[in-house]
């Protein structure tokens, strides 16, 4: 066995208060294990939030700022000015949003802070649902899933109808130099981009898939393995996006869809046509993904 | 040096001499030209700072509460809708007990679509733990920048100021203003150095959840710092006088009230056009004066207290209404003189709303209600002014 790329420094203390196999605890750890001890990052509303714990305790090792639900791309841009105009030019300025702090309400900070070149790293750790407040819809809940506002049953078969934003590509309109998939179950590839991205000037972002047992109703002890399944049954691909070329970072197997659904009760209701129906959706995907590789773009 | 400017120039010109660190700011009429004049001044390098064109005011409190975290001083510019999207913000930043100075250009919400001065913007944060200062003039804007910095930034206070000038009336109106001498405007207001600031090396959080057996000391320490406030814009305009010899009247400007039996309340720029009615009736024989109020927070309530318990009567003008119940200021006048030995006859009038002029003519009929109903006593508490449909005629 080889020796593993991970550095060994620690950026979190044991005890933070997230759930049993919440996938955003290892997102947090892999991400400051790349980015090291010169970084201060800012969290907005989410999981993230409550889970450094309560005043004055604090499960990270650096500095944290924590700000509005939508107002994490307004804050780096703030830090980021402020330490510009105090000379400071090592430190890495991390924003932390959930996909409802990313997609939905802090899209707009977000595009603002893209679009001026922030020169900042912006981590969206990818639940699929608003879970701080207990399982609601986001504009980032994949097509199918149960949540308690799209719930299962009654007349119109109810699950989430509206397929997931594609924040990749959003943030590729932008034109950043660098924007990256991250899978906890995947952690060299995850700090080997994180590495990358921590190089580059300007603004930076990574979308980390985030496994999230009380919320798509899993083993708390598979959270590592679903994060492996979502890559290798190709729902979520690691590729990063750099000056605009796509690179794909694991060719995945393409193992059937349903091995990554029938693990999680989000998705128990999903009769067989709605299942060939989400792997026809995940196969097109793919072969786009394929097909932005190859032409370069 | 004396300058012809406009209010918003003035505000422009008080940040700069301040050395604002870091501007984050998003357009919006009729502040415009404060951010116009700011980026300007930074693009030339009059100004070290760090200028950041946010895509909305909410990112422009957020951007700020963000940067004065990390020690830099800020300073954004905004008005009306733009004062009112930043409304959760705005209570970020004073429970984040940041000294950040804001210029709002009060203008009046829609709809309908008004571009015009009133105070319901301002008014409407009146709750988010901020100083608030109303401005009668360009130099009292310029100069009440600076003071602000000053008051906010001592250790007792931290907390955030709003510097408010009446849309068009001051913000697009030229006065002479003097522009004092940086090397002055340095020696009164030191460079910013706060105790606590995020910075690398020390894990600190800023803003954490807290329990509800911690979060009431909290806001009780943010209420003795607006307490203190109170005292340090005295002794910060008195500093200011001594520096530069000027002084616009503590929270409560007080206008050939000494032997006045009554006395018209009213905050911002009508302030100037009422000051010339006092003079003029007061050649007629009348004994009024007026009173200014320039900080609405903290509120001057013995101030107030100590001006009421002399008077027959008062007629508190505001710029804005709360529904429900009465305007702003005047609910505030009242709930002060409520404690006076002897009560004077009390009156609200709302007037001025998206822009309408307060004409001379319509506070000296002000004037002359409130002399009547102090012998008689007042019919309506409230009273809407030059309303068009209303019996009273006030022109």
């Amino acid at each position: 066995m080889g020796k593993t790329t991970i550095p060994e420094a620690e950026f979190t203390y044991p005890g933070s208060t997230g759930c049993p196999g919440c996938g955003a605890n290892l997102v947090m750890r892999y991400l400051l294990k790349g980015l090291g001890e010169r970084t201060i990052v800012s969290i907005p509303a989410c999981c993230w939030a409550v889970m450094p714990g309560y005043w004055p305790s604090n499960c990270l090792k650096i500095p944290l700022l924590y700000t509005a639900f939508e107002a994490t791309g307004a804050a780096i841009s703030g830090l980021r000015a402020a330490l510009d105009v105090k000379g400071v030019n090592d430190v890495t300025v991390v924003g932390f949003a959930g996909d409802g702090g990313t997609v939905d309400i802090g899209l707009q900070a977000l595009s603002g802070a893209a679009e001026r070149r922030t020169d900042a790293i912006y981590v969206m750790y990818d639940n699929e649902a608003y879970m701080n407040t207990g399982i609601q819809r986001s504009g980032s809940t994949p097509w199918g899933a149960w949540t308690t506002t799209t719930p299962v049953g009654g007349s119109s078969h109810g699950f989430k109808h509206e397929t997931k934003k594609d924040i990749m590509a959003i943030m590729q309109a932008h034109r950043i130099p660098y924007a990256a998939t991250v899978s906890p179950a995947f952690p060299e590839d995850f700090i080997k981009k994180v590495e990358k991205a921590k190089s580059i000037k300007g603004f930076r972002f990574i979308h980390a898939l985030s496994p999230c047992p009380p919320g798509w109703r899993t083993n708390p002890s598979l959270s590592v393995e679903i994060a492996r399944l979502a890559v290798d049954t190709r729902v979520f691909p690691l590729y990063e996006i750099e000056d605009g070329k796509v690179r794909i970072t694991r060719k995945a197997k393409g193992l059937p869809l349903v091995e990554y659904l029938k693990v999680q009760g989000r998705f128990q209701h999903l009769t067989e046509p709605e299942i060939s129906e989400m792997q026809k959706g995940v196969d097109d995907s793919w072969i786009m993904l394929l097909l932005k590789e190859s032409s370069g773009t | 040096m004396r300058m012809v400017m406009t209010g918003n120039y003035a505000s422009a010109y008080g940040a700069k001499l301040a050395r604002a660190e870091v501007i984050a700011a998003y357009p919006i009429t009729p502040q415009t030209s404060i951010v116009e004049k700011l980026a300007e001044f930074v693009a030339t390098g009059e100004l070290k700072a760090k200028f950041v064109p946010v895509e909305s005011e909410h990112s422009a409190m957020a951007a700020c509460i963000a940067a004065q975290t990390a020690g830099a001083r800020t300073y954004t510019a905004t008005s009306s809708h733009g004062l009112t999207l930043m409304h959760e913000v705005l209570m970020w930043a004073s429970g984040a007990r940041l000294p950040i100075v804001m210029t709002n250009v009060s203008r009046a919400m829609a709809p309908p679509w008004s571009v015009w001065v009133d105070h319901m913007d301002s008014i409407a944060q009146r709750d988010t733990g901020w100083l608030q200062f109303f401005c009668q003039s360009n130099q009292e804007v310029l100069d009440t920048t600076i003071m602000a910095y000053k008051v906010c930034e001592s250790a007792g206070v931290m907390l955030p100021a709003m510097i408010i000038e009446d849309a068009f009336i001051l913000s697009h109106t030229s006065e002479p203003v003097d522009v004092p001498e940086q090397q002055l405007v340095d020696s009164f207001l030191p460079a910013y150095s706060p105790d606590l600031k995020i910075e690398v090396g020390k894990a600190r959080g800023f803003g954490s959840l807290v329990k509800p057996d911690q979060y009431m000391e909290f806001r009780y320490k943010a209420m003795l710092a607006m307490k203190e406030a109170h005292d340090r814009i005295l002794r910060v305009e008195q500093e200011f006088k001594h520096v530069f010899g000027r002084e616009h009247g503590g929270l409560l400007e007080r206008y050939r009230c000494e032997d006045a039996e009554t006395v018209l309340v009213t905050a911002g720029s009508v302030a100037a056009t009422a000051k010339d009615v006092v003079d003029a009736l007061r050649a007629n024989g009348q004994r009024v004066g007026l009173a200014r109020i320039r900080a609405f927070r903290p509120f001057p309530h013995d101030e107030i207290r100590s001006l009421a318990s002399k008077l027959e009567g008062i007629a508190v003008l505001d710029r804005s209404y709360t529904f429900g119940a009465a305007g702003a200021m005047f609910t505030e006048v009242k709930a002060s003189a409520y404690s006076c030995q002897r009560r004077p006859v009390m009156k609200n009038y709302i007037a001025g709303l998206g822009g309408r002029d307060i004409t001379p003519k319509i506070l000296e009929r002000i004037f002359e209600d409130i002399q009547v109903i102090a012998k008689r006593g007042a019919e309506d508490e409230v009273e809407w002014v030059d309303v068009v449909g209303l019996p009273r005629r006030w022109h």
